[in-house]
């Protein structure tokens, strides 16, 4: 039995890394929490309507599919099926070829992550340019994103200033104000050269093929301003049946992602420009990605696909606290990756079965979850499915035996008389095995059996039944 | 998350469920948990067979070995008095993990009727029983560790509520109340810098705040805490609260001593 990768890398972190991201995860979170219920005092129940539309949503796509893409083709947008990451990033440099374009900027996507789309466009030519601050960094880094909101948390000042001086964007200045300062001055150029801006899409709404797009540092509009393309690249599942629903999903959104009551940007946008528009692209396409969803909408952990990647359960768990994202090795960290991404890894899932188990089941990730799902219940069904599947993993001590011995009587009562003096016994009887438990811990004295002989041997009402 | 729902069935004739964990280690918060319910007017029926509620194997992925205990288990708590157990997170599994490693099962149903028949020991004693402060006197400034396994279940308001109603105790809160102490059960194997680090934070906030021990509904919790400041050199006190409520009943004069 051995020790998970994760668990190896977190050991092997920094204590400026780790410092990093527990400050940066703890006070999000604690501020979420306060802002959420100041404000909202039954958040629980927002949070549970928020669960079942979604939910609603996903188990009822063969509707809602068809249903946004008449609405967005009538609003004069091109919509792309894309089964595949391979497709997706095809779709786009499609795209780009018909209108002989050779330079497109990026808002922030955790789709095109998954698709690797900025590796695939530069290795086709293309210059393609992240405009979201982490990301930017992130890029120039040739480093991941270790968060789904915030990319960058698991870098310094210190780090992020070094590396603009490495790519020429001036000399070593940490102020972040310098920072910022510097890399705006830079983008702003880029984003007047590019044809094409590519998006995401936090929601699409299917009663009027609205797009919904939540930012910070308001690049997205940048990336759409100067502009005549925009191509959004959407996954299946982001879609919400009805515009009021949005009140709600943008509402629990900012304060569950970033503690703010809304994000500075909220964009939603219905088509290209209309001809008695003054400005923004003239062509507008939306892929919608598959890349797996559909297997995991047939598996018994299609609540997963709920998820509005707002990064809260990554700010609770105390796993990721301790590990850090890259510890998941994969483009979706903590408890949601967990989930997420061996099942996104499809025939991989093998080498991404050390990820659900990443877990204390301390439910916290559920409790703040703003669309309620039930994380720790998914991650067991990974385990138990792994298990079955690909049979017994490094890591996981082996329960054969102990469910043996606990199912029969007899063998368990004798196991507790013979634990103190027999060391084996303990062991088959106890869940984990005891010596590596003893590396860091020491055990209370064994007292088997010590509770049924009082029980027997007092003179009182309490029956024994045997 | 465990929330137990509202039609599980009370009345001070009794089963206990006395967990692996007590019946291996901690026979004293066992031997306090009848003498607490027996102060209280319960008959308590004990079934000898019993062994262990199955959460090791259904939270190390062997859903298949967890139900051979669980079934075992539904056959020995046969009837419908309610089971009692000093612990959330056997509670839990009776009431939550069971019935979901059985979704697919022919006998799932029994298995639900099983869960719905656990209560944590607090949450049975105040919502079961009614009984809302504890009478007697226990002097101890007492820092109390709620554990994940309560959760969406009112077994840490319960024991709150009655602790702080036992003239003497003094309850101190500390920092990142809510957090796991990072035991997991095999997790604390398969992830031991991850779990020590959980704990050792832990740790730190318990001792920032200097009680005289620490409190818990969960063994498992405090085993694994206790045992890493023991290994730290720097022991700390741990009691189950069925310890305190009994306790508190012999200084008082209440239970014979």
């Amino acid at each position: 039995m051995s020790v998970s990768p994760i668990d190896g890398f977190a050991a092997g972190l920094t204590t400026e890394t780790r410092d990093a991201v527990y400050k940066s995860t703890k006070t999000t979170h604690e501020k979420r929490t306060k802002l959420l219920f100041d404000h909202f005092p039954d958040a629980n129940r927002l949070r549970e309507i928020a669960g079942e539309i979604k939910q609603h949503v996903i188990e009822n796509l063969d509707t809602y599919l068809p249903e946004v893409e008449k609405k967005l083709r009538a609003n004069g947008v091109q919509v792309h099926w894309a089964p595949t990451a391979e497709a997706a990033n095809q779709a786009v440099l499609d795209i780009m070829r018909k209108r002989n374009a050779t330079k497109i900027v990026k808002a922030k996507t955790m789709v095109s992550e998954e698709t690797e789309l900025t590796h695939f466009l530069e290795k086709n030519g293309v210059e393609c340019l992240e405009t979201d601050l982490g990301e930017f960094i992130v890029q120039i880094d040739h480093d991941h994103p270790s968060h789904i909101v915030r990319p960058i948390i698991h870098k310094s000042r210190r780090q992020v200033a070094e590396s603009f001086e490495k790519n020429g964007l001036g000399k070593y200045n940490d102020d972040p104000n310098v920072i910022t300062q510097r890399a705006r001055v830079f983008l702003r150029q880029k984003y007047l050269e590019a044809d094409v801006g590519l998006t995401g899409a936090n929601f699409v709404v299917a009663e009027s093929g609205r797009l919904v797009l939540v930012t910070n540092e308001g690049n997205s509009r940048f990336c759409l301003a100067a502009t005549r393309c925009h191509i959004a690249m959407v996954g299946i599942e982001k879609i919400l049946p009805r515009d009021r629903d949005l009140a709600l999903l943008l509402n629990l959104l900012a304060r569950s992602a970033t503690a703010q009551q809304l994000t500075v940007y909220t964009e939603f946008i219905k088509g290209p420009r209309k001809p008695t528009q003054p400005d923004g692209p003239d062509e507008m396409h939306v892929i919608f990605v598959d890349n797996g969803r559909i297997d995991v909408l047939a598996s018994d952990c299609r609540d997963i696909l709920r998820c509005i990647r707002c990064g809260a359960c990554l700010n609770v768990c105390p796993v990721y606290r301790q590990a850090s994202g890259h510890a998941y090795r994969s483009v979706y960290p903590g408890p949601v990756g967990a989930v997420l991404s061996p099942l996104l890894a499809k025939e991989k899932f093998p080498e991404l079965a050390d990820l659900p188990k990443a877990s204390s089941l301390c439910g916290a990730c559920q409790e703040v979850c703003p669309v309620n799902i039930p994380i720790p219940d998914l991650l067991l069904r990974l385990r138990n499915k792994n298990k079955q599947e690909h049979g017994p993993s490094s890591g996981t001590p082996p329960m054969g035996a102990w469910s043996i011995l606990a199912s029969q009587p007899f063998a368990w009562k004798n196991a507790l008389a013979l634990g103190g003096t027999v060391n084996y016994v303990p062991r088959a009887l106890m869940p984990a095995p005891l010596r590596k438990w003893q590396d860091v811990r020491t055990l209370p004295p064994w007292r088997g059996g010590e509770f049924r002989k009082w029980l027997k041997n007092r003179p009182t009402s309490t029956k024994a039944q045997s | 998350m465990s929330t137990p729902s509202s039609n599980r069935p009370t009345g001070k004739r009794v089963q206990l469920m006395s967990t692996c964990l007590c019946d291996a280690y901690f026979d004293d918060a066992a031997k306090a948990t009848v003498e607490v319910l027996e102060y209280l007017g319960c008959t308590i029926d004990y079934p000898e067979a019993q062994t262990c509620c199955g959460q090791p194997a259904f939270n190390s992925g062997d859903w298949p070995a967890s139900r051979r205990v669980v079934r075992h288990t539904a056959k020995v708590f046969t009837g419908s008095a309610p089971i009692i157990v000093p612990s959330a997170s056997c509670a839990a599994m009776l009431v939550h993990g069971a019935p979901l490693e059985f979704e697919k099962e022919a006998d799932h149903a029994e298995i639900e009727k099983l869960g719905n028949r656990a209560w944590e020991l607090a949450d049975f004693i105040v919502n079961g029983l009614g009984v809302k402060t504890w009478p007697g006197k226990f002097s101890a400034k007492i820092a109390f560790h709620t554990s994940c396994h309560s959760r969406g279940t009112k077994s840490g308001e319960s024991t709150l509520a009655l602790l702080r109603s036992i003239a003497g105790v003094d309850l101190v809160t500390f920092g990142e109340g809510e957090q796991c102490c990072g035991f997991g059960g095999t997790f604390s194997v398969t992830f031991p810098n991850i779990s020590k680090g959980m704990g050792d934070l832990k740790l730190e906030h318990i001792r920032a705040v200097k009680p005289d021990m620490l409190v818990s509904g969960d063994s498992s919790c405090m085993m694994h805490l206790a045992g890493l400041a023991e290994k730290e050199g720097q022991p700390i006190k741990t009691l189950h609260f069925a310890q305190i409520l009994r306790d508190a009943l012999k200084n008082g004069g209440l239970l014979p001593s």
